[in-house]
């Protein structure tokens, strides 16, 4: 009994370090580049400390531009992706319209398949449309990858409001459209908080289509980091990428409140 | 000893038949009311007039249609035909929330991301009334419901006949002209039950509200209803008082579903009456079906008709079988089942289960007696007839 109390405590110690060591490991290999002088093969720890590389980064007003470029895009497809599904997320959830399953199954196309082929296809008809190089164009682009978060999940929210709750709204004298405002999308809001968050960071993280879309243009942080890869010294791709991983922790820590408190946790609930 | 017969009028004059136009004293006229869902008739042509402050309970077995017919008088299903008028405006082709109509809903389906206090102000807030009189007139409504303690509270965090009242508050608080309950009581444990119900019905009689409960619960019906309108298949089979329902059902149907009633065929119930017959010889007392006599051909059947009639019913309430102890009778007791302040006898009447009610002393398992009918209604095809009654 005490022996498999024991080899049951250290099977999940054993797990937890490789846990840590896969998950943990990257993430400090890559902040001991960002502040390393040197840190190349033979040598255990890196040579030296410096905040050379951060001030490298903070004066090239190419990399500047694109920490920009990401905080005005991804608010901006967030907004028109939201516009666009929450809508088709209430009628996913509340009406019955012929094709409502295939058009559901359908937002998972773009998933599917290979984003390379489909930016590729996308960027020859952008050409013909004008569209390579443009504000529009790229927010085109990232919203193909936000429509199934920014409906599924609200769609979902909108299901788990009982009807009852709306008939009593409409029982208590008010009409559809302040029912949905004060009623359903209140109690759907835990959901489609999920789903902004979800959005924004998929749309932050886009590089691919972004890259083919807005480059030389209109670079991102995500986009930036195939140039940094290739032309700056490792340490500057280490400092950028935890530069580029800021907005996604302090998403998460925000919706941290939430997930303790319960609401968050409560819009991931499908039923 | 007398067989006394009524000749019952049935069923009650087509209620709401009247033009709804021509009377303004009714507070909720419904005529003509049809509803066929999937091709089903859910609803055919369902009637009711209620008075100003009257409650009336639609009362039936699952599938019955009450439900659906409370959803369309509400204005969430629209009718195939037939019209609603609420004190004396039609509402037929208005939605919900143009309708002077209030529902306390099963689920109570109040809002979870309110405060009590804000559930019960919606209705008015809706409105746009000002700010001092939704406060003053939902703190009456909570008063009212004797929930003002929890004006505060999430939904979420107060008891389910707490929850109830909430609803109720959220209800009354309108003023409707017409308040509409739909098994407001079915979510509550037993003893809640019979306490809540009638908080609900001293409320309703106070406010004077015309209300319309739906129910499948017959004692909560009978308890606190003005009339009850008993349903099957979509279609009203009696509206009378909670007494007239139980005493006189129109129907076989409302028979056998109100209350516990002995249902015979003619060929039973001869075996009732035989079987004591035999046994006891000629009566010197009993009731109308008592030892070696005919039943009074002619009063309750009409004259020249077989007693064995096809398609001909019999009930008996338990509390009209008065059983009497006889050593070596053609009855015999078979279960006893005490409920408290009566007891129930199962007795077996040579294969045929009758049931008795006993107040007095009750007898034991195995005795032997005989059975006198002290009060029997006749059916045919359905329909009363006749019912007997012994003096």
């Amino acid at each position: 009994m005490r022996a498999s109390l024991f080899g049951r405590r250290a099977t999940s110690l054993v797990l937890f370090a490789l846990v840590a060591v896969f998950i943990l490991g990257p993430l400090l290999w890559l902040a001991a580049h960002a502040f390393a002088t040197s840190w190349t093969y033979p040598s255990l720890l890196p040579e030296g400390l410096t905040f050379h590389w951060w001030s490298v980064v903070f004066s090239d007003p190419q990399l500047a531009a694109s920490v920009k470029n990401s905080l005005y895009f991804s608010p901006l497809t967030v907004l028109v992706s939201a516009i666009v599904c929450l809508p088709a997320a209430y009628a996913f959830s509340r009406f019955e319209f012929p094709g409502r399953r295939v058009f559901l199954i359908g937002l998972f196309a773009t998933n599917a398949f290979p984003k390379m082929g489909l930016f590729v296809s996308m960027a020859s008809l952008f050409y013909g449309l004008h569209l390579m190089n443009t504000i529009a164009g790229i927010v085109i682009v990232q919203f193909i990858g936000t429509v199934v978060f920014m409906t599924w999940i609200p769609a979902a929210a909108f299901s788990s409001v009982p009807r009852a709750l709306e008939e009593a709204s409409r029982d208590a004298g008010a009409g559809a459209f302040q029912t949905f405002l004060r009623v359903t999308l209140p109690l759907a809001l835990p959901g489609i908080l999920v789903a902004l968050l979800m959005s924004f960071l998929a749309s932050f993280d886009e590089a691919q289509g972004t890259y083919l879309v807005g480059a030389p243009v209109f670079m991102t942080m995500p986009t930036e980091m195939y140039s940094l890869v290739l032309n700056y010294p490792k340490q500057v791709a280490a400092v950028f990428a935890i530069l580029l991983s800021i907005p996604s922790v302090a998403l998460l820590l925000v919706a941290r409140k939430y997930i303790l408190g319960g609401r968050l946790a409560e819009g991931f609930q499908i039923r | 000893m007398t067989l006394e017969t009524s000749r019952h009028t049935l069923p009650v004059a087509p209620l709401g038949a009247a033009s709804p136009s021509a009377d303004h004293r009714a507070g909720l006229v419904v005529s003509g009311l049809t509803k066929s869902l999937g091709g089903r008739t859910i609803v055919d042509s369902f009637d009711l007039r209620l008075r100003p402050g009257e409650l009336v309970t639609l009362l039936g077995p699952s599938g019955c249609g009450k439900t659906t017919t409370l959803r369309m008088i509400a204005g969430f299903l629209a009718p195939d035909s037939g019209t609603v008028t609420i004190d004396g405006r039609d509402v037929t082709n208005l939605g919900p929330e143009k309708r002077p109509s209030a529902m306390v809903f099963q689920n109570y389906a109040l809002w979870p991301h309110l405060t009590v206090f804000k559930n019960v102000a919606f209705p008015l807030t809706v409105k746009r009334l000002p700010k001092a009189e939704v406060t003053t007139r939902v703190m009456n409504a909570l008063e009212t419901v004797g929930l003002t303690h929890h004006a505060q509270s999430r939904p979420a965090h107060i008891s389910g006949g707490e929850q109830q009242r909430a609803a109720l508050a959220r209800a009354i608080v309108q003023e409707p002209g017409l308040l509409l309950l739909d098994e407001p009581l079915s979510n509550l444990d037993a003893q809640l039950r019979v306490r809540v119900r009638e908080e609900i019905r001293e409320i309703q009689q106070r406010l004077a509200i015309t209300t319309v409960m739906v129910t499948h619960d017959q004692e909560e019906a009978l308890a606190i209803s003005d009339r009850v309108a008993v349903m099957n298949g979509g279609r009203v089979e009696q509206v009378d008082a909670p007494s007239a329902v139980y005493a006189t059902p129109a129907t076989s149907f409302v028979a056998s579903f109100i209350g516990s009633m002995n249902v015979l065929t003619s060929a039973e119930l001869d075996r009732v009456r035989h079987g004591r017959a035999e046994a006891a010889g000629p009566s010197e007392t009993g009731g109308p079906f008592a030892a070696g006599e005919p039943l009074e051909a002619g009063e309750p059947l009409e004259a020249g008709e077989p007693f064995n009639a096809e398609g001909e019913t019999w009930a008996v309430r338990p509390e009209h079988v008065v059983f009497r102890p006889a050593p070596g009778g053609p009855i015999e007791v078979r279960r006893i089942l005490p409920h408290g302040h009566f007891t129930e006898v199962v007795l077996d009447a040579g294969g045929l289960e009758l049931r008795a009610v006993v107040t007095g002393e009750a007898p034991r398992e195995g005795d032997r007696g005989d059975v006198t009918l002290t009060r029997v209604q006749h059916y045919r095809d359905g329909l009363l007839t006749a019912s007997g009654e012994a003096r």
